[in-house]
């Protein structure tokens, strides 16, 4: 019980599927308050992930994830690039010489990778970034697995707390990143950043589920 | 929209090869991942110093590489930052063994992606210290940064860092002259017209026949206000005061006055506007011991001007008189 290569490199292609096949959605949510290119950055950035990922041989979970997040810093660009890479290449670090995750191993790297985001891009909760869901999601988490129970459990309540954080930003007034300069007209908007994000517990889920 | 320019997705690569066509005799270009470089790094026992930012803005940064200046520079997209994965590859290609010093105008994309490879080559076991510049007097937060942009003083900065470089200075003393270089200076711009971005095909803001925008940052971002046209002196009166406020620039000051035009403005003008800066100052009994007039930190084709005031040392001042040899800047050389 717990995470395997497979099931890590699963959570990588589920995060790649999700994220082209919401991709107009996460680009008209950041056309609302951002840019408008959330999803064409995030989906360009998966989409070069996943040959670099597929032709890895003979790799452990921590070179995987070390490879996802070089990839994103070079191809996403813009702030998403920098965070998201900051995310996968902390958990690598916290994956280091392990050839499976105990799931305590893998919510003290999720914690250690939200942690890290926070420290690159200095955003604290209801800021309306993606902190505002993958923050609860890592907390959740931790507090489930501390309380006994099941990792599939205490990933879905993970994925439920990244999904309500993500639609709590909607009435949030942009703190940080592009949308606050915004100011009150990025009230009433879903954050980009913290839909994806919620994307990626959603992956996470599905992919440790099997087998667990 | 009406460009010298062949497909617009090409543009960034297609300037790097005409760089590298150009200047081999002082750069180097990695066209994988995109940076130029001066073509005899890594200089062994100089401090070196990187620097970079969107593309759009030539002949900043990588116009200023060379002798007495810049060792890298990394373009990224138009009015894009350069990605953690060039800046850490130049930072290795022109370390020299004494570390390096990141020169990183305020924008957050640029902060972001500069903090990211500063960490990663510090895991490399080479020693970075990045300064920020943030110069800019017009807003306080704006479009892409938080904080006050970063501009027209970056220039300043990056010649008077590299002669200090060149001089012999460590890592610690090179990024506290570039600290007090960008303390000590102020910026303002404006622009008659706005750009277009190559793979947007559109302007990057509306701008009316008569109207212009005072405040105005280097990728179009607004400004303090948008008003009617007025004729240069006024233009640069606004402009000069709401500087020297800000510092505050004081009579028996010594500066470097710096008119930059945003891309699209003609020499002629840029000397109109000039001569308007010099009675101001004068007006006001701050000396004038250097000047550049010019195109250096651009916006593309904008139409407009900036204005940046240093107040300078004698310290500052013979950095900035020794030699240089970059295609955007070069004398002594």
């Amino acid at each position: 019980m717990g995470v395997t290569y497979e099931q890590a490199q699963a959570l990588i292609a589920n995060f790649a599927a999700a994220v082209a096949t919401n991709k107009e959605y996460l680009t008209e949510l950041d056309s609302a308050i951002g840019d408008g290119d959330h999803g064409i950055n995030m989906d360009r950035g998966m989409r070069a992930v996943m040959p670099k990922v597929e032709a890895l041989s003979g790799a452990d979970i921590s070179t995987l994830f070390r490879t996802v997040a070089m990839t994103l810093i070079s191809t996403v660009g813009g702030a998403s690039g920098p965070l998201y890479g900051t995310l996968f290449l902390q958990l690598g670090t916290s994956s280091k010489g392990t050839v499976e995750l105990a799931p305590s191993d893998w919510s003290e790297g999720l914690s250690a990778a939200v942690a890290a985001v926070q420290s690159r891009g200095k955003a604290v909760p209801h800021d309306k970034t993606m902190i505002d869901a993958l923050l609860p999601a890592s907390q959740a988490l931790a507090a489930r697995l501390a309380a006994g129970d099941d990792f599939v459990s205490c990933l879905a309540a993970a994925e439920e707390e990244a999904h309500q954080g993500a639609l709590a930003t909607i009435p949030l007034v942009a703190r940080r990143g592009r949308a606050s300069y915004l100011g009150e007209r990025s009230a009433g908007h879903q954050d980009p950043g913290a839909t994806s994000s919620w994307l990626l517990m959603t992956a996470t889920r599905e992919a440790f589920a099997k087998g667990n | 929209m009406k460009k010298l320019i062949n497909n617009p997705e090409n543009v960034v690569r297609e300037e790097l090869e005409g760089i590298a066509a150009a200047h081999s005799d002082r750069l180097r270009v990695s066209l994988d991942p995109y940076y130029v470089m001066r073509s005899d790094a890594p200089v062994k026992g100089k401090v070196a110093i990187v620097s970079g930012g969107g593309s759009g803005h030539e002949p900043m940064h990588g116009g200023f590489v060379g002798d007495g200046m810049l060792d890298a520079a990394c373009p990224g997209e138009v009015f894009t930052s350069p990605t953690p994965d060039q800046i850490l590859a130049a930072t290795k290609a022109v370390s020299g063994g004494s570390g390096v010093l990141h020169i990183v105008k305020n924008y957050t994309g640029d902060i972001l992606n500069f903090e990211m490879a500063a960490d990663l080559a510090k895991e490399e076991g080479i020693e970075v210290e990045a300064v920020v510049t943030n110069d800019d007097v017009a807003v306080q937060d704006s479009l892409y940064t938080a904080g006050r942009r970063g501009v027209g003083v970056t220039v300043l900065a990056e010649k008077i860092c590299g002669a200090a470089a060149k001089a012999g200075k460590n890592l610690s003393e090179v990024a506290e002259l570039c600290r007090k270089v960008n303390s000590e200076g102020r910026t303002m711009g404006m622009a008659l017209t706005s750009c277009t971005v190559p793979a947007a095909g559109k302007p990057t803001f509306e701008l009316g026949e008569d109207e212009m925008e005072i405040g105005v940052g280097i990728h179009g971002e607004p400004g303090r206000q948008r008003r009617k046209v007025a004729p240069a002196d006024e233009i640069v009166d606004l402009m000069a005061t709401a500087i020297t406020d800000d510092l505050p620039f004081k009579t028996g000051d010594r500066v470097l006055a710096f008119v930059n035009g945003m891309g699209g403005t003609p020499l002629i003008e840029l000397y109109i506007v000039y001569r308007a800066l010099d009675k101001f100052l004068k007006g006001r009994g701050i000396r004038v011991e250097r000047n550049l007039i010019g195109s250096y930190i651009t916006s593309l084709e904008m139409a407009g001007c900036s204005i940046t005031l240093l107040r300078l040392d004698d310290e500052m001042l013979g950095y900035w008189d020794a030699p240089v040899n970059t295609p955007g800047l070069r004398w002594g050389a």
